[in-house]
């Protein structure tokens, strides 16, 4: 069974149309990358996975059930910024999740049962290579290990779907080469279904099992926001079509580089 | 030679520069002060080093004949302990209403336009009305204290809860935390560093509203010493009280800020990095 179905979705605000008939089945361990201009509605398709946003019409169906529209257990998210809690160690900041669910009131664990939900949260955190910053508050740490410890505070909770919003964005190339390996192994070792916004068509190429293109497909100069964006192109992404991602730049290209593989 | 804006002083020169206004207030002082001793012995506007020391040692250090209690510290005790259950009661309430009007939409609607009102109430136009309700004890003054900083606080701590990432509260959410978790664990800790700085800020006008009263309706206190003595020009004494009260402030600020660096290291990290 499809673990995501998209039935004819519509996002307005207003007049402005962003997002317009949107139908996809996702299935289980997709790692689904989504590329596109800005503005062009992906970061709001993101809400609607994550529930901070509600369809205006048309259906998100997670395991055929509709979603909440509310951000819950289910859901994993990294953003670009701001993933982790400033106040708490990296270990503080693993432990949560479980802390959250056995200490209804106080929200914090205690003696054995802290010793217990640690012993897991060390060994995820070991996966992402941050074993040797179990003390470290998020400040001192680096760009990239903040969003590796982003990836561990949300992989502990085994979410449904993981949603990943230009997690890499601000980080250097190198850094973002190990990162990408990182969720690689991690999607691969989890079986994790992935959505990911990037803005670099080639990371959308080299990570997702299938990349989607965002854009608009009738324009209308004298009224801009009547029409709203659909997935243009839903490509199976295979080693064949990593090739052709290297002479891709923009995603305007991409018709032209699918056209000539 | 370098640009003036990228000569920084050395340690040592920090200190001398530093200093050197307090010095010159002093030496100006007593340039005046024997200026005007030498035309009148008895002058009390700018009392000798030697009268002053004689009222403090007076009012600190020999017991006083009627009540053979030592006044100054007397005042002292007093007023620091209106001034920390004033301060201490409105932080904590500030820090509840605060966090709850920040972090819960439904509880903002009504009360925040309430709060900004009261805020705009001058609490000295009231403190009369604080007489009059809860007499002329210790309660009106802390009440005093208490309402002429409290708006000002729960503002403070209702902005600080709504600049913290709406990120942050989605992956609370993701990672199964509920409202009242929310709370308890995102949004308090990271509260209670900025409440410090915002009390620190609201300890000059808790003073203020402290030597206020004080100097309207009370037996002691240092604020009802300086507004006694007043009556017979003792410039003697209300000098040193003045230089006390100062440093006592001063103390104050000093001692949270340590609390603050001490207890949320991550606070001050971020704050100095942004």
């Amino acid at each position: 069974m499809a673990l995501i179905e998209i039935r004819n979705l519509w996002k307005e605000y207003g007049s402005q149309v962003v997002l317009e008939q949107l139908n996809k089945t996702v299935h289980e361990g997709e790692f689904v990358t989504i590329v596109g201009a800005s503005g062009c509605g992906k970061t709001t398709f993101l809400k609607l996975l994550l529930g901070t946003e509600s369809p205006s019409r048309g259906q998100l169906l997670l395991d055929g059930e509709p979603m909440v529209a509310e951000p819950g257990e289910e859901r994993g998210i990294v953003f670009q910024r701001y993933s982790v809690f400033p106040h708490m160690t990296v270990l503080d900041n693993v432990v949560l999740s479980s802390e959250l669910k056995s200490s209804p009131f106080l929200g914090r664990l205690f003696g054995k049962a802290r010793k217990e939900a640690e012993k897991s949260s060390i060994e995820m955190i070991e996966a992402v290579g941050l074993g040797h910053a179990l003390r470290k508050y998020p400040h001192e740490l680096s760009g990239g290990m903040q969003q590796r410890l982003a990836l561990a505070q949300s992989l502990i909770k085994r979410p449904r779907i993981l949603l990943l919003d230009e997690p890499f964005g601000a980080l250097d190339p190198g850094i973002r080469a190990d990162m990408h390996q990182l969720v690689l192994s991690l999607w691969r070792e989890h079986k994790l279904t992935i959505f990911m916004i990037t803005h670099d068509i080639k990371e959308g190429f080299y990570l997702g099992t299938r990349l989607w293109v965002f854009d608009k497909h009738r324009v209308d100069p004298q009224a801009p926001n009547a029409y709203g964006a659909q997935i243009t192109y839903d490509l199976p992404v295979d080693r064949s079509a990593q090739k052709t991602a290297e002479k891709i730049v923009s995603p305007t290209q991409i018709k032209l580089a699918v056209g000539a593989a | 030679m370098k640009k003036l804006i990228n000569c920084v002083p050395g340690w040592a020169a920090r200190w001398t520069l530093g200093l050197l206004p307090f010095v010159l207030c002093l030496v100006l002082y007593l340039v005046a002060s024997n200026a005007r001793l030498a035309e009148n012995q008895h002058d009390k506007l700018l009392p000798s080093f030697s009268s002053i020391a004689g009222a403090i040692d007076r009012a600190a250090l020999t017991p006083d004949k009627r009540s053979g209690e030592y006044i100054f510290w007397q005042d002292t005790a007093a007023s620091l302990w209106r001034l920390t259950l004033g301060v201490g009661i409105s932080a904590l309430s500030a820090l509840i209403i605060g966090v709850l009007n920040g972090a819960i939409p439904y509880l903002r609607a009504p009360l925040s336009p309430f709060v900004t009102a009261l805020s705009l109430v001058p609490p000295m136009a009231i403190l009369p009305i604080l007489f009059i309700v809860f007499g002329l004890g210790e309660l009106s003054k802390v009440m005093l204290i208490v309402i002429g900083i409290t708006p000002f606080l729960i503002r403070d701590i209702q902005q600080r809860v709504l600049e913290i990432p709406s990120e942050q509260l989605i992956k609370a959410q993701t990672l199964g935390a509920s409202t009242w978790q929310i709370i308890v664990r995102v949004i308090l800790p990271q509260t209670m560093p900025r409440l410090l700085a915002s009390v620190r800020l609201s300890l000059g006008a808790a003073w203020l509203f402290l030597i206020a009263a004080e100097a309207i309706a009370a037996t002691e206190g240092l604020g009802y010493r300086i507004f006694l003595v007043r009556r017979y020009l003792s410039m003697d004494v209300i000098l040193p009280y003045v230089v006390w009260i100062t440093l006592l402030a001063f103390l104050l600020d000093w001692l949270l800020r340590k609390i603050s660096r001490l207890c949320y290291p991550w606070f001050h990290a971020q704050t100095e990095n942004a």
